[in-house]
């Protein structure tokens, strides 16, 4: 009896600190959002960050996204043909990458390319007193230092994706069409006709933006609220990955739902 | 009538009169959790004037000046400045208080991503309109004052440690504060620099207006340049006094921390239990990688 209470007090205990943590984060969030007024005013501040974050993390994406479409191409001509239907490839190709791969996995490269290192960088600061020393001066760290980042990969990551669906779609057509030999004109015409603007690239739109939002706040609330030790920060780091590809997967799953449509 | 306004009046008397002192820690307790830190200390850092705060290693000098600056709230007691209560104040009243505040910390807290001169022009930007021009020539004339002006271009990374501290203090001053905190402004550097940066944070004060509190263990450098000095053990005052009343003290703190003997009433060792008791004790277990 004693064991089982033991196991279910701890079990509440890992419930309730949890749910701590997250009212906690979302106040944050609050926060952040609330305090965006020097970002967006000064501007020049988020670009610098879409600059770290963003550009920075380009080369990995487009390459990431160049295989993917390769590999789709390969799959897909393989499965396609056994129905006669291979011309279909670069619908396929195309409608994967932009309803589902492209926000996904692009995200999820975000996450652990750029996210970490802002988890990394705040926590930093922090361990450095940086961040006492600007409150100090009067100056909101984060107003400062977390809402640029924040809106530099709330901004960023919807373009990531759209490049990374874009080098998918180009990597389809290489081994598709250049490898392969399926038919060119059947392939991007029937891309053209099947990929509907407002279903897929939209939502594949609304996607991105959402897994930017949580992936930014994420790696700006776990480097706000590292200890301020090496340990601590090499803690939070991980933490960002392992919260944010979780937090990526379990919103596609919720946000796919939403925009099923049966046939 | 006289009865009626006086003790209206007073207050407003108090708080406008120039002749107040700057800072007025009175009766302050601060913890750590459990673990008491200050208990009943009283400071009073009159306008103009450069006060020491001295005392040994861990006995909560840093963590007075953070009181100061209302990063950490008070458990008992108040800390004036200016007349406002800092731990009654609204984020907004702090960050006011705040502007008129240069504090350098202990390990300098340059920020890391910026170069030197991006660092001492932080809060000229972030809190002025000026003009770029005026900017960097405010900056050169702060770096020339610590002696930096040739190092404008570096990265802190690029910095030796007393160099770090030097760009600290010209960041502190840089917006000309009221009050001006110094965490151990002589920590690290050469004799020289040393007697430089001294006679630089009195000429600051006196010519700024300013006061300043200056936290240090260096007895001799501090005797030469401030006006009052307090003596802090264990987080209680324990000998207070001005430079020339310090350097005449019998007191057997002030006598042992002056002279830097190791036997007097100043703790070197950390609060502990009799050694002899310690040592008979089993040791605890190292922390394993899967506990
Ligand atoms: N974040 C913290 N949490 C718990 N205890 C702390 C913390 N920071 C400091 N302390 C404790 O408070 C006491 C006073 O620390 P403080 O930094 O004020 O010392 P100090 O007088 O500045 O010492 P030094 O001259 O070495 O800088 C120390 O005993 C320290 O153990
Ligand atoms: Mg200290």
């Amino acid at each position: 009896m004693s064991r089982m209470q033991q196991i279910l007090r701890q079990i509440g205990h890992q419930v309730t600190e949890r749910l701590w943590r997250l009212g906690f984060a979302s106040r944050f969030l609050l926060m952040t959002v609330l305090y965006s007024g020097t970002a967006l005013k000064r501007f020049h501040l988020t670009i610098r960050e879409i600059y770290f974050t963003g550009v920075l993390s380009l080369i990995i994406i487009l390459v990431s996204g160049m295989f993917v479409g390769m590999v789709l191409g390969l799959q897909g001509y393989d499965t396609l043909q056994r129905y006669g239907s291979s011309e279909a490839l670069g619908v396929l190709v195309a409608l994967s990458l932009v309803r589902e791969l492209g926000p996904v996995v692009a995200a999820l490269l975000f996450a652990s390319r750029a996210g970490s290192a802002i988890t990394a960088e705040i926590g930093l600061m922090k361990a450095t007193e940086q961040l006492s020393a600007m409150e100090m001066m009067a100056v909101s760290p984060i107003a400062r230092v977390v809402a640029p980042r924040f809106w530099a990969g709330v901004i960023s990551m919807p373009m990531l994706a759209a490049l990374f669906s874009a080098m998918g779609v180009l990597g389809g057509y290489l081994v598709g069409v250049k490898l392969i030999g399926v038919d060119e004109g059947a392939f991007w015409s029937q891309m053209q006709a099947a990929v509907d603007f407002r279903q897929d690239i939209m939502n594949g739109v609304i996607k991105s933006f959402v897994f930017g939002v949580l992936v930014s706040w994420i790696a700006v609330f776990e480097g706000y609220d590292a200890d301020p030790t090496a340990e601590g920060v090499s803690r939070a780091t991980t933490r960002t990955v392992v919260t944010s590809s979780l937090a990526i997967l379990a919103a596609d799953f919720v946000l796919t739902a939403f925009m099923f449509r049966g046939i | 009538m006289r009865d009626i306004f006086l003790p209206a009046l007073l207050p407003l008397i108090a708080t406008s009169a120039p002749a107040d002192p700057l800072v007025q820690i009175r009766d302050l307790n601060f913890a750590y959790d459990s673990r008491s830190i200050l208990s009943g200390i009283n400071i009073t850092i009159p306008r103009g004037k450069v006060v020491a705060i001295m005392g040994p290693s861990g006995c909560g000098k840093t963590t007075t000046l953070r009181l100061i600056g209302g990063q950490l709230r008070p458990t008992s007691g108040e800390v004036r400045v200016a007349g406002q209560v800092v731990h009654e104040c609204d984020d907004d009243g702090l960050y006011l208080l705040r502007r008129r505040m240069g504090m350098l910390f202990q390990f300098g807290a340059l920020f890391t991503d910026m170069s030197v001169y991006d660092n001492v022009a932080f809060q000229m930007r972030e809190h002025t309109n000026l003009p770029e021009e005026l900017i960097h020539d405010l900056v050169l004339m702060k770096l020339h004052a610590v002696g930096l002006r040739g190092a404008y271009k570096l990265m802190p990374a690029e910095l030796s440690g007393g160099m770090a501290r030097r760009v600290a203090l010209a960041r502190a001053i840089a917006l000309d504060p009221m009050l001006i905190m110094y965490d151990e402004p002589f920590a690290g550097l050469d004799p020289i620099s040393l007697s430089i940066i001294g006679e630089l944070i009195r000429t600051l004060n006196d010519a700024l207006g300013a006061s300043s509190i200056v936290v240090t263990h260096d007895v001799h450098e501090s005797l030469k340049i401030v006006d009052y000095i307090y003596f802090v053990s264990e987080g209680k005052i324990v000998a207070e006094g001005t430079a020339e009343e310090i350097k005449e003290s019998q007191a057997p703190y002030v006598h042992q921390f002056v002279w830097g003997e190791a036997d007097g009433p100043v703790p070197f060792q950390y609060p502990a239990r009799p050694y002899g008791e310690e040592m008979m004790e089993q040791p605890s277990k190292p922390r394993r990688w899967w506990s």
